[in-house]
């Protein structure tokens, strides 16, 4: 007697309810409180940019699995998040179908053409970010004034010290910084409301400390060895920690699994790497900021990291076998 | 607390039948005793069809060293001698034996208690190997082969692997609280043939703190250490149950003798003492008859040859969810195709279970998490593993530490891919062996 038909399979038969669905939902649930402060900042117009950006990368997440032949993807959170990633590394006022564009090149250049999720070597969001910012380079700096109500525009924080030097900053308000009361992309403002949402990682587990605290103690380090020399000329790394979108790249941009590196010692190094990159562009540069070009930088390097550690181990056993 | 230092998950420990007492399986109309039951060439069937069999009667003769004799498990007549489906997922030449109700042992066996310590190592050896004991935690390695260790290594730390670290296993936990005067005589017996330089432990997950306690009762003034673990998987592995208690780490290739070391499961413990002082054969052992989908979960000391039906009918069967029944635990168990398998030596558990994600789980694309790294406790890459295995390239696959897995399942529970990577590392592990095999033939 055999009631029911027996299924075999492979051993583990129970396995832990992470997903790539729960990881990525919760990494949008971690971006929801800065989502929610841009948009009583900026108002109507950052819910337009951030609606836009997801419905988009969705879209262009399930037309190009279409043309790929793949299994359905559009909807287990990696567009959703590269959505919300992009909608807040652009400004409120951003017209809705350069968004678009963006979204194209996170989706369909950036992620897809390199093989999919798993396979991109460049942060998607961060690519369309900088795509934008060479191609449309007003719009992409257009930012808006808080709370503005005649769609009035002013320079971030980052962008007054690049043109205007210190002097220029003398109405700096930390306070306002830490709360985002200032211009900037979507989510470069509020630094309070990311940490929230990093907290949430932490207690989660989906992201490790190594990458941001490297990321961030060496960006304040770099910076404050200038401050210490020359307090006129360079801001002090408080400055540099608040404004811009360090808090934003280093713990939700650069901690991106499929990005970053495997190992511990990568992640330091990579996490150094983004911060001396990112205080060199900003002291130096020709852009205010340079998170984003610091984390694509550092994503290029990732697959030599990471072989770094590997041909170790295969060092190691290769000397055993000939000792042997 | 005593724990392992790299890696381990914490699965939902789900012991359901942890306070339940070992109840005895009415014997079967039927048994069917494999000549597969332990590692190594399968026992050579000593009976012909139509024989009158006694219980504990040698009915297989082992093959070679490592190998292991089998016995009847009850007496009755033999009703064929044939190859029938295996727990192991193979078929196996098996005895099958209409069974006579007597339950009637053969001349000398099942005799009262003796004191083991007239014995000499050797007659107890002998006797061990007589009795047909096998590791019966899982690997099912001869244990007469295991207590005789090349002379050159030296034996200073016995290990009782009571930590049972499988989900749903309960059997070594039960065993620990009902027979702890067996184990600790089992642990003497085997301590005694080291000549007291070696010293005796057990390990017991903190998860069972009423074994733990008769443990401590029982062991007391015999300079048995009990060690409390902490619950974590693969807490009962062998080399990381070596590494929680010794601080010791069993290096790629290496057994534990070669780090001093001798680990023997809690049942193994029992048939030892059973077979040292009274004469027992290995023909019965505790199992957890378990899982969501069986009315009636409960521990059974079941005749080895039982079949996995009978012993379903007898907890109640299993419900109509059930889509998979397991022979093991539920991390490093077997799932069966059928229910006319038979328990063997190495049956710690069957479990009725429904597995949901069998239906809509496929596997996805690294995301590059690294939760696998974090998991193992070998130290391994699986996901790089996984991804050799899938595209077949061997040799990088044994430089980056195939043979070092020892397939606990742990990455690929924490993996949020789903990807199947113990699997195929033990599909790599397959091609390994068999392009060795033929590089030697």
């Amino acid at each position: 007697m055999e009631p029911v038909k027996l299924k075999v399979s492979y051993a583990p038969f129970v396995r832990s309810k992470d997903s790539i669905e729960s990881v990525m939902y919760n990494v949008a649930l971690a971006l929801l409180p800065a989502t929610a402060m841009s948009v009583y900042y900026f108002g109507i117009p950052a819910l337009l940019v951030t609606i836009t950006a997801i419905a988009a990368s969705v879209g262009f997440e399930w037309l190009t699995d279409k043309i790929r032949k793949k299994p359905d993807s559009c909807l287990d959170g990696s567009a959703v998040v590269t959505g919300l990633l992009l909608a807040l590394n652009v400004p409120s006022g951003l017209p809705l179908w350069m968004v678009v564009v963006g979204a194209f090149v996170a989706i369909v250049v950036t992620k897809h053409l390199f093989g999919g999720l798993g396979f991109n070597i460049f942060n998607p969001a961060l690519v369309a970010r900088v795509f934008l910012l060479i191609s449309f380079p007003v719009a992409m700096t257009s930012w808006a004034v808080p709370f503005a109500v005649d769609m009035q525009t002013a320079a971030s924080p980052l962008g007054i010290l690049k043109t205007d030097g210190m002097a220029a900053l003398a109405n700096f308000s930390y306070m306002d910084a830490l709360l985002g009361k200032t211009g900037g992309s979507l989510g470069e403002t509020s630094v309070l409301a990311l940490l929230m949402g990093a907290a949430w990682l932490f207690y989660k587990r989906y992201i490790t400390i190594s990458i941001p605290l490297s990321f961030i103690a060496s960006t304040l380090a770099f910076t404050g060895i200038f401050y210490l020399i020359d307090p006129t000329t360079y801001a002090s790394p408080l400055f540099h920690f608040l404004t811009g979108g360090l808090v934003l790249g280093a713990f939700f941009m650069a901690t991106d699994m499929v990005t970053s590196p495997l190992s511990l010692r990568g992640q330091l190094l990579f996490g150094i790497g983004c911060g001396l990159l990112t205080a060199v562009i900003r002291l130096w540069g020709g852009y205010p900021e340079g998170v984003s070009f610091a984390i694509l930088i550092m994503n290029s390097l990732v697959p030599l990291l990471d072989k770094w550690d590997l041909d170790e181990i295969k060092a190691k056993k290769q000397k055993s076998l000939t000792t042997a | 607390m005593k724990t392992f230092s790299i890696g381990g998950i914490h699965p939902p420990e789900s012991k359901l039948t942890a306070s339940k007492a070992v109840e005895n399986m009415p014997l079967p109309s039927e048994i069917v005793v494999s000549m597969s039951q332990h590692l190594g060439k399968p026992a050579k069937p000593l009976v012909k069809v139509g024989e009158e069999v006694k219980k504990g009667q040698r009915i297989g003769e082992a093959d070679g060293f490592i190998s292991a004799h089998v016995h009847a498990g009850t007496s009755g007549k033999v009703k064929s001698v044939k190859s029938v489906p295996h727990p192991g997922g193979n078929y196996s030449l098996s005895v099958i034996i209409t069974t006579d109700g007597e339950d009637s042992w053969a001349e000398g066996l099942n005799t009262a208690p003796i004191d083991w310590k007239g014995l000499t190592k050797e007659s107890i050896i002998e006797k061990i190997k007589d009795a047909g004991i096998v590791g019966m935690g899982g690997a099912g390695f001869p244990s007469s082969v295991k207590l005789s260790p090349p002379p050159d290594k030296t034996i200073d730390t016995i290990i009782l692997n009571g930590a049972e670290c499988e989900p749903f296993l309960t059997a070594d936990h039960r065993v620990m609280v009902e027979s702890a005067e067996e184990v600790i005589k089992g642990l003497e017996i085997i301590t005694s043939l080291f000549q007291g330089k070696a010293k005796p432990f057990i390990g017991i997950e903190a998860n069972k703190p009423d074994a733990i306690e008769a443990m401590q009762k029982a062991a007391k003034g015999t300079g048995i250490e009990i060690v409390s673990l902490e619950t974590k998987y693969p807490q009962g592995a062998e080399k990381q149950l070596i590494n929680a208690i010794t601080g010791r780490t069993i290096e790629e290739g290496q057994l534990p003798f070669d780090k001093g070391c001798l680990v023997h499961n809690i049942g193994t413990a029992v048939a030892i003492y059973d077979a040292v002082c009274c004469n027992r054969p290995l023909v019965e052992r505790v199992l957890t008859v378990s899982g969501m989908e069986i009315s009636s979960a409960r521990n059974i000391r079941a005749v080895i040859g039982t079949r996995f039906s009978s012993i379903a009918a007898f907890c109640g069967n299993m419900s109509e969810k059930t889509n998979q029944v397991i022979t093991g635990g539920p991390m490093m168990g077997r799932s069966q195709f059928t229910l006319e398998v038979p328990v063997t030596k190495t049956t710690s558990g069957i479990l009725f279970i429904n597995n949901a994600a069998l239906e809509t789980s496929r596997e996805r694309t690294c995301i590059r998490c690294g939760k696998c790294i974090d998991a193992c406790p070998q130290s391994l890459e699986p996901w790089l593993l996984g991804n050799e295995a899938q595209f077949r390239r061997l040799d990088d696959a044994e430089l980056y530490g195939l043979a070092n897995c020892t397939e606990c399942g742990s990455c690929t529970f924490v993996c949020p891919s789903k990807r199947e990577l113990v699997h195929w590392i033990k599909y790599a592990k397959a091609l390994v062996n068999n392009r060795k095999q033929r590089k030697t033939a």
